[in-house]
Formats: structure tokens, sequence, C-alpha cells
């Protein structure tokens, strides 16, 4: 088995979601692979990213961003200018220089 | 994955899914379809006439801001004759809505829109902050609501518009809808789904986004690049609201056409007479000449008891009758200008901020 690379991701964030990244739009990561498991690989998809998100990148109220292992309803993501409906949600596997985008909708209008 | 093409022109790649129909769409049909399901609600309502003055509500966010952006472009595209503005209303809240006008002065250059802006401040003698420090955050949602819909149609009048359009969209009216549900108020939900809404001798308001989900208009302005401001106010938390928008947001993510169910049911609710009919015949109130369903408009008492130190009085029957055992008011008490309501004849020409 062959170990996966660390990926570098672009992250952005919009309608208010940076103020919890330390009021910071634009994240250049270096995405480290996930821990080796003894069943099988994990995927680096973007369920991944989101918890690492958490854990590396997220400055406060962890809960107005991630709910049930996944962003919390009324977020939107882009995967490279995509819905990421359309490619699979969370289940998305990235890739070397992707660029993901979370924009909150709950802010006021 | 090999990329899927667009349903609608079945030519460009698809870049959003659609929560309205689950159709995958590249961005140029977005765009169009957006458009035009908007243009259609404004057409199929028939909420405007040619030569008709529109006061756009303008509070910076995406909404209002999808919204100036959307009406400039089908008032140019489809002829509708409208002169546009962008009226504002500053409730004085600092680190909020000072940032946010900054976005709609923004946006008055950019789509080449007079602005005005109607501050608390120089109506009521009150910004949101000095209220908030003096009656604390528990009850000033009540008072900002209040004094934001007075503000908007006297900024309205002054600007002689004949109407004002609203950024609310299909997923604030499903809120509303569960709302007035939980809380009983069958009055109100009878006419919260309404496109359009008019008093004796107010202003009609309406919501061209009455169909369009949140998800289309963040994601229209994120692929347009538009500029708007996104914070929330920091006095709000209606925390009833924000439970019944957090449910919402739960259903859509299970079934996206929730939304748009919820506002069908709301719609469809027959209200019986009597219940329409529990709403007080409107007069003018005797202070400041605004309508109203008592002697006293709302505006009026609430401003009464924050000048009388009893901003309670409003809130609750009890310290209401406690405020007028404490004696007639004063006759030097700080009141509302006398609000003249529009007329039918020609519109003079009206003060804006200049665009400099
Ligand atoms: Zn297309
Ligand atoms: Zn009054």
């Amino acid at each position: 088995m062959t170990e996966a690379p660390t990926l570098n991701l672009k992250i952005e964030f919009g309608g208010g979601l940076e103020l919890l990244f330390d009021n910071k739009r634009s994240h250049r990561v270096a995405l480290p692979p996930p821990p080796p498991s003894d069943t099988q690989a994990a995927p680096t998809d973007i369920n991944y990213l989101i918890q690492w998100m958490k854990d590396n990148l997220l400055r406060e109220r962890a809960e107005l961003f991630i709910e049930n292992g996944t962003v919390r309803p009324g977020i939107l993501v882009l995967v490279n200018d995509t819905d990421w409906e359309l490619e699979g949600e969370g289940e998305y596997e990235l890739k070397e220089g992707d660029e993901v985008v979370f924009i909150s909708t709950l802010h006021g209008g | 994955m090999a990329p899927r093409s667009c349903a609608l022109c079945n030519d460009a790649r698809a870049i959003l899914k659609r929560p309205k129909t689950g159709q995958q769409i590249c961005k140029d049909c977005f765009f169009k379809v957006f458009e035009t399901e908007v243009h259609n609600t404004i057409t199929e309502a028939n909420l405007f006439k040619p030569g008709d003055r529109v006061a756009i509500g303008a509070s910076g966010g995406k909404d209002s801001t999808v919204l100036a952006y959307v009406m400039k472009t089908l008032n140019e595209r489809y002829h509708y004759d409208l002169e546009l503005f962008l009226l504002s209303i500053d409730e004085g809240i600092t680190g909020y809505r000072d940032d946010s006008l900054e976005t709609v002065k923004r946006n008055q250059e950019q789509y080449d829109m007079p602005l005005k802006i109607l501050s608390y401040d120089e109506l009521y003698g009150w910004t949101m902050d000095r209220i908030v420090s003096t009656i604390g955050k528990k009850n000033n949602c009540t008072f900002c609501g209040v004094f934001r819909r007075q503000a908007l149609d006297r900024g309205a009048t002054a600007l002689h518009v004949d109407h004002i359009v609203t950024g609310h969209n299909a997923d604030d009216i499903a809120e509303t809808v569960l709302m007035n549900i939980m809380r009983g108020d069958i009055a109100r939900l009878g006419r919260c789904t309404a496109i359009c809404t008019k008093g004796e001798d107010t202003i009609r308001r309406s919501k061209p986004f009455k169909y369009a989900y949140e998800k289309e208009i963040v994601m229209y302005a994120y692929f347009k690049k538009l500029d708007y401001f996104s914070t929330e106010c920091i006095y709000s938390p209606d925390a009833y609201r924000g439970h019944a928008r957090a449910f919402l947001k739960d259903l859509e993510a299970a079934r996206p056409s929730a939304i748009i169910d919820i506002i069908h049911s709301g719609e469809a609710f027959e209200v019986k007479e009597e219940i329409k009919a529990t709403q007080k015949v409107q007069q003018t109130c005797k202070r400041c000449g605004y309508m109203s369903s008592n002697d006293l408009c709302k505006a009026c008492t609430l401003l009464e008891g924050l000048e009388r130190g009893m901003s309670a009085a409003v809130i609750t029957d009890r310290a209401r009758r406690k405020l007028e055992a404490e004696g007639p008011t004063p006759a030097d008490l700080r009141t509302i200008p006398f609000f003249h309501p529009p007329t039918a004849s020609a519109s003079p020409a009206v003060e804006v901020e200049s665009t400099a």
C-alpha cells in the first residue's frame, strides 16, 4: 500500500464563516494524509478535510461549522467552483491543488 | 467522475444542483432561470406598472444586494420602466450597521441607484446601541422591529415611492409560516405568504424573492461576485426564530422541496373571516399621524416607555397600566415627527444622498 501524499489546497470562506477562522477569507493549507488504519486506507475526502479543519484551522464555536461529522445545514460547499452536491458531497476525494469554498447562508439578508 | 453536462442546454458543464428541482445546470443557465423565475413571480402577481417609483429595502446583506442587482437587470431587460431607489435604515448598531451601510453605499455606485438612509437616531432620538444599553438585550428585537417598519414607510414616503420591495426569500417565508403555526398566530399565518401587502394608506410592500431559495440567492451572489456584507446582528438572537431556522435547514437537507412545500401549505390555509376580523380597524396615531390600530401607534408607545424610563410598559399589559397610573404624558416628551401619508398627487423632486 503506497502512502497518500500531502495535498496542497486552497480553502475560502464566505457569508460570515471566516469569522470562525481567524477572520481570514482565504487559507492555503497542506493537508496531511489520514492516519493509516489496519483495515483499509482512509480516503482523503471532504469529510476528512472538515474534521481536519475543525482540529487545525477553526478558532471558535465549532458548532456553527460542524454537525454530525459534516458541515452544519445551511453551509454551502463548492469544489473548484462546482456545487459539492454534484461531486459526491463529503465523499469527494481531494486532489492536489483543489479549491474548496465554504459559504454560510445563515447570516442576515 | 466525468463532468455532467447541463440538464437545460445539454452543453456546458453543470456547476449547481437546483434545490427546487434537483436539476444539474451550468452557470449561464442558472443565471437565466433564476432571473426568469423572479421575472415570472413579478409579472404573475402584477407587482408593478410602468412609471412606478420603487424602493429596494437595502441592508447590505446577501438578499437585498442580489435583489437590487436582479431588479436593475430585469428593469432593463424587460422594460418595466421603473424608477429604482435604495432605501436603508440605520438602526445605530456600532460594528454591524455602520459596516453594512458602507456596503450599501458601494452598491449605490455599482448599480447607479439613488440611496436614502434614514436613522433611528434622527427619527426617534434613540440608536439601538443606546436602547440596548438602557433596556438590555431581552426585548430589543421588539423595539427594533416596530421602529424599522415605521422608518421604512417614512423613508419611502420621503422618496415619494409607490412601492417597497424587500429581499425576503422562500426560506424566510417558510420559516415565518412555521413560526406562526408554532405560536398559534392564525391571523398572521393567513397573511404571511402574501407576495404583496398594503394597508389602508400605506405603501405597497412586496417580496419578489418569495419563491427564490436562499441557496440559489447565495450561489447567484457568489458566481456574480456581488459585494455583500454578512455578520449576524450583534444584539439579535431571536432564539425562537433561530430554532425554526435550524429545523427548516434540517428538513431541507433531508428533502429540498420542504421549503416550497411549507409555503404552499401556508398559502392553502383558509383563515376564517372571524379570525381575520380580529385585526383592528386602522386609524392614525394621535401623536405622530402614522397608521395605528389604537390611539397611539406602537412606535410612539415604545418611545414613551423609553423616554419615561419604563420600557417594560410596552411589553406587558400590567406594566402598561402602571405607566398610565404614573400620570399623564409629560408635555416635553420627545415624540416622532408628524407623518404625512403619501397622497396620489404627482411626485415632486426629492433629496437623496449624492453619489459623490
Ligand atoms: Zn446550461
Ligand atoms: Zn405614533
